[in-house]
C-alpha cells in the first residue's frame, strides 16, 4: 500500500512540470491567504510589543483619579511629595505629558508628537531609556531629546535641528533608545524649562518604583483610601496592556476577518486546479486502477500533491510577509495619551507557525474532495474517455 | 443559437469549474467593498458631512491648549463671519470605556443654529436652553442605551472632575435630535450639554474652551476669513490656528497613519491572486474547448467574433461575480457595523466604493478574457480539429 502511495505520488510529481500553471495557482492563492494574514497580526504583535515593552512590572504610575490617560491628568507639588515620602517608593519621577503639533515627515500634515519633561530621576527609574547619539539635554535649556521612533516620523528631529514648539525654539541634542517601548516615540525635555514655557503648574503624572512588583496593590490601595490624595496607582504593566488592548484586538479581528474570506477565495481556487489536475489525467489514473492500484493510495497522492503545493505557497506567504514586512516601522494615534506612537511589524515565529497551519489546513481542503473525485472514477468510463 | 446564449452555454460547460471562479470573484469583490468602506471611513474621520460653510479655530500649538470664552466676540466681529459658538472635549465615560461616545458642552441654540443639518423639536431646544444640567443626545444613541427624556445621565469626568472634587457628572435629558445621516441608525453622534452648567461646576479651567465653529458668509471666502481670525490672535496668549472643516476632519483622520496605505495594500495582493487565479482557470476552459471553437470557425463564425465570445464570457462571469461580491459586502458591513462602532465610527458603502468596484470587475474581465481571446482568434481550423 504504501509503495503504491508513494509511486503515484511519484508519477504526480514527474509530471507537475506540465502542469507548471495551474499548480502555481495554489502556491499563489495560498500565499497570498497566509501573506496577509501573517502581515496584519504582526501588526498587532508589533503595536502591543512596543506598548508592553513601556511597562516594567516593578514600576507604577500614578495618575489623577478618573483620569483617562497621562494627558487627561494632573496633580500638584503637594500629592507628589506625599507619594513620594511613602516608605515603600524607592525612586520617584514627576512628569508632565503635552502633546504638540508638528508635521510628520512622511505627508507634512500635522499630527500630535507626545512631549515629556523630565528630572533625571526619569532615566534612574528607566534604566532601559539610553541616549544612542549626542547627549541628555541640560536642565534649564530648551534642549530636546528625542525617541528613535520620533525622530523617524517627525519633521525637524535631526540632531542639531531645532523643533518649534508653540513661539520657542527647542535644539536638538540627542537619540535615545529604550528597548523599542513605546517612549521611543516621544521627545524629552526638561521638566522645569516645559513648566515655564508650556506655562503648567505641577505635573501630569509620577512614575514610582517599589521595593517589590508584590507591594503594587496595598500601594494602590493606600493611594486610593488617603483622604488627601485624589490620585490613582496602577502597575506600568497594567497600564500599557489597557491602553494596547482595544487596537490590538480591532487588528486582530480584522486580519482574521480578511484571511478567512480570503482563504475562502484560496480554496475554490485549489480545488478548481485540484479538479483540473484530476480531469486531465482521467486516463492515467483509471489506467492506474485498472493495473490493480487501490482507491485510497490515489486519494493519498492526489492530497499529497495539494499540501505540498500549499505549503509551498505558505512558505512563499511567510516569507514575503517577513522580508517585506518585519521591522517596518508605522505610526498610529494611541487613545489614552493621544498622541503618535510608532511601532514596527513583528513576524514572530508564532505567527509563522499559524500561518503554515493555515496553509497546510487549506491545502488539506483543497485537495480531498478532487482526489475523492478521482477514487471514485468509473474505470470502464474513464478508460474510453468520457 | 443566438451569441448571448452560447455565451451561456459555455459558461455552463462546466458546473463546477464555473461556480468555483465565480465564487472566488465574488469573494475578491466581497473585500474590495468592505476593505474600501473601512478605509473611507478612516479617512473621513467618522465625522460626518462637513459643511462647507463653517471653519473650526482651534488652538494653533496642540488640542491641549485651551482657547478663551472671551475670545468669541473678536471672532464674531471678523469681517465675513455671520455666526460663532464654540465647544468643548470633555472625554467622560458611561457606564464603562468600551462604549465610549463623544460628549461636548455647548451653548444650546448657539450650536443647533451652526449646525441646521441636525434636526431638533423647537419644545426640547428650549427646554435644554433653560436646563441648568440639560443634555440631549442623537436619537440613535438614545435608542441605544435605553434613555428616555426626563432620565439622569450620570458620566464619569475623565478630564474635569467637579468643583467638590467628585467625578461623577449627572445631566437630566430634556431632548434628542437627528443627525440626519447613517450616525442615527448607529446609535452614534455627541453628546451635548449645557456649557454655562460645565463651566460653573468644574473644578479648573473656568472661561477656557476646546474650539470655536465659525459659520462664513461665503464659502468662496474660507482662506481669507480662516487668515483674518488667525491674525488677530497671533500675538495674543492663545493663538488659533482655523482651517475649514473638512480640512479639520482629515487631518485628524491622518493621525490614525498607515491604515489606508495597509488596506490598499491587502487590496493589491487579493486583486493579484484573484487575476492570477481567474485568468489561469479561464485558459484552461479554453484549451479544452479548442476543437468546439474550430468547429464554429468551419461554420462560418468569423475570428473576431469567436474572440468576442470567449471574452464575452470572462466579462459575463467577472461582472456577475463582483456584482454579487458588492452586495455581499454592504450586507457584511451592516451587519458588522455595531461591532465596528467603537473603532471607526461610521461606516458606510459609497457609491463611490460601488462604482469603483464594479468599474473593477468589468476591467477584471476584460483583461482575464484578453488573453484566451486573443489565442482563440489567432485559432487555425485545421489544426485544432487534427488534435481531437
Amino acid at each position: 500500500m504504501l509503495g503504491q502511495i508513494a509511486e503515484i505520488t511519484l508519477l504526480n510529481v514527474r509530471n507537475l512540470p506540465a502542469r507548471l500553471g495551474s499548480s502555481s495557482v495554489i502556491v499563489v492563492g495560498i500565499g497570498g491567504v497566509v501573506g496577509v494574514l501573517i502581515a496584519i497580526l504582526a501588526m498587532a504583535r508589533g503595536f502591543e510589543i512596543s506598548l508592553s515593552r513601556a511597562g516594567s512590572p516593578d514600576r507604577a504610575i500614578v495618575l489623577r483619579g478618573g483620569a483617562t490617560g497621562e494627558l487627561a491628568s494632573g496633580m500638584g507639588t503637594e500629592s507628589m511629595n506625599i507619594i513620594a515620602s511613602m516608605p515603600e517608593v524607592t525612586l520617584a519621577s514627576g512628569e508632565l505629558f503635552l502633546i504638540g503639533d508638528v508635521p510628520k515627515r512622511s505627508n507634512q500634515s500635522p499630527a500630535n508628537l507626545a512631549i515629556r519633561g523630565v528630572e533625571a530621576a526619569a532615566f534612574d527609574i528607566r534604566p532601559e531609556v539610553r541616549m544612542v547619539e549626542g547627549r541628555r539635554f541640560q536642565p534649564g535649556k530648551a534642549e530636546i531629546i528625542a525617541g528613535r521612533g520620533a525622530a523617524l516620523e517627525f519633521e525637524g528631529l535631526d540632531i542639531g535641528g531645532t523643533l518649534k514648539l508653540r513661539n520657542g525654539e527647542w535644539k536638538v541634542v540627542g537619540f535615545f533608545e529604550a528597548d523599542g517601548a513605546a517612549y521611543e516615540s516621544e521627545v524629552w525635555v526638561d521638566l522645569a524649562t516645559a513648566q515655564s514655557v508650556f506655562r503648567r503648574d505641577g505635573v501630569s503624572s509620577m512614575r514610582v518604583r517599589l521595593e517589590s512588583p508584590d507591594l503594587t496593590a496595598p500601594v494602590a490601595k493606600r493611594v486610593e483610601e488617603d483622604p488627601r490624595l485624589d490620585l490613582e496607582l496602577t502597575s506600568e504593566a497594567d497600564y500599557y496592556r489597557e491602553e494596547s488592548e482595544s487596537l490590538t484586538a480591532l487588528i486582530t479581528y480584522f486580519g482574521y476577518t480578511v484571511a478567512v474570506i480570503m482563504a475562502v477565495g484560496a480554496i475554490f481556487s485549489a480545488l478548481n486546479t485540484m479538479y483540473t489536475a484530476v480531469s486531465t489525467r482521467t486516463i492515467e489514473i483509471a489506467t492506474l486502477r485498472a493495473l490493480g492500484f487501490g482507491g485510497l493510495p490515489v486519494v493519498v497522492s492526489v492530497v499529497i500533491e495539494a499540501l505540498a503545493l500549499a505549503v509551498l505557497g505558505g512558505l512563499v506567504g511567510a516569507a514575503v510577509a517577513y522580508f517585506g514586512f518585519n521591522g517596518w516601522t508605522v505610526s498610529t494615534l494611541a487613545n489614552a495619551s493621544f498622541s503618535q506612537v510608532a511601532f514596527d511589524f513583528a513576524v514572530t515565529r508564532d505567527l509563522v507557525v499559524l500561518g503554515l497551519v493555515w496553509a497546510v489546513a487549506l491545502g488539506l481542503v483543497g485537495g480531498l474532495f478532487p482526489a475523492m473525485r478521482a477514487a471514485r472514477l468509473p474505470i470502464t468510463a474513464a478508460l474510453r474517455g468520457d | 443559437m443566438s451569441p448571448a446564449g452560447l455565451v451561456w452555454s459555455n459558461l455552463f460547460r462546466r458546473k463546477t469549474r464555473t461556480l468555483l471562479t465565480l465564487l472566488s470573484v465574488v469573494v475578491a469583490f466581497l473585500l474590495f467593498t468592505m476593505l474600501r468602506a473601512i478605509a473611507v471611513a478612516f479617512e473621513s474621520g467618522g465625522f460626518g458631512e462637513a459643511g462647507a460653510d463653517r471653519l473650526v479655530v482651534s488652538p494653533k500649538f496642540s488640542i491641549i491648549d485651551p482657547l478663551l470664552i472671551s475670545q468669541l466676540r473678536e471672532i464674531q466681529a471678523i469681517e465675513g463671519v455671520e455666526a460663532v459658538t464654540h465647544a468643548d472635549w470633555f472625554g467622560g465615560v458611561y457606564q464603562d470605556r468600551s462604549q465610549f461616545f463623544p460628549q461636548f458642552p455647548v451653548r444650546p441654540r448657539g450650536y443647533f443654529d451652526l449646525y441646521p443639518e441636525y434636526i431638533i423639536d423647537a419644545d426640547e431646544l428650549d427646554a435644554f436652553e433653560r436646563t441648568r444640567t440639560g443634555a440631549v443626545a442623537p436619537a440613535g444613541m438614545a435608542e441605544r442605551f435605553g434613555w428616555k427624556v426626563g432620565d439622569k445621565i450620570p458620566i464619569q469626568g475623565g478630564i474635569y472632575p467637579l468643583k467638590d472634587g467628585s467625578r461623577l457628572w449627572e445631566f437630566d435629558l430634556v431632548g434628542t435630535y437627528r443627525t440626519g445621516d447613517s450616525r442615527d441608525e448607529s446609535g452614534l453622534g455627541v453628546f451635548l450639554f449645557n456649557f454655562d452648567y460645565f463651566d460653573e461646576a468644574r473644578e479648573f479651567g473656568e472661561g477656557t474652551v476646546g474650539w470655536f465653529i465659525v459659520r462664513i458668509a461665503d464659502p468662496e471666502q474660507a482662506a481669507e476669513v480662516a487668515n483674518r481670525i488667525d491674525v488677530a490672535f497671533e500675538n495674543s496668549l492663545n493663538p488659533s490656528r482655523t482651517s475649514t472643516e473638512d480640512e479639520y476632519a482629515r487631518q485628524f483622520a491622518k493621525q490614525q497613519g498607515d491604515i489606508g496605505l495597509m488596506t490598499t495594500g491587502i487590496l493589491g495582493a487579493v486583486f493579484f491572486t484573484i487575476l492570477l487565479l481567474t485568468g489561469n482557470t479561464m485558459a484552461q476552459g479554453l484549451r479544452e474547448r479548442v476543437p468546439e471553437l474550430a468547429v464554429l470557425k468551419t461554420f462560418g463564425f468569423t475570428d473576431g467574433a469567436v474572440g468576442l465570445l470567449v471574452l464575452a464570457e470572462g466579462v459575463l462571469l467577472c461582472s456577475a461575480g463582483g456584482a454579487l461580491g458588492v452586495a455581499l459586502g454592504v450586507l457584511a458591513m451592516n451587519a458588522l457595523q455595531p461591532m465596528l462602532l467603537n473603532f471607526v465610527g461610521m461606516i458606510e458603502v459609497t457609491w463611490q466604493t460601488l462604482a469603483t468596484a464594479l468599474a473593477f470587475a468589468v476591467a477584471l474581465g476584460l483583461v482575464v478574457g484578453a488573453v484566451p481571446a486573443l489565442s482563440a482568434r489567432r485559432l487555425a481550423i485545421v489544426d485544432a480539429l487534427r488534435e481531437r
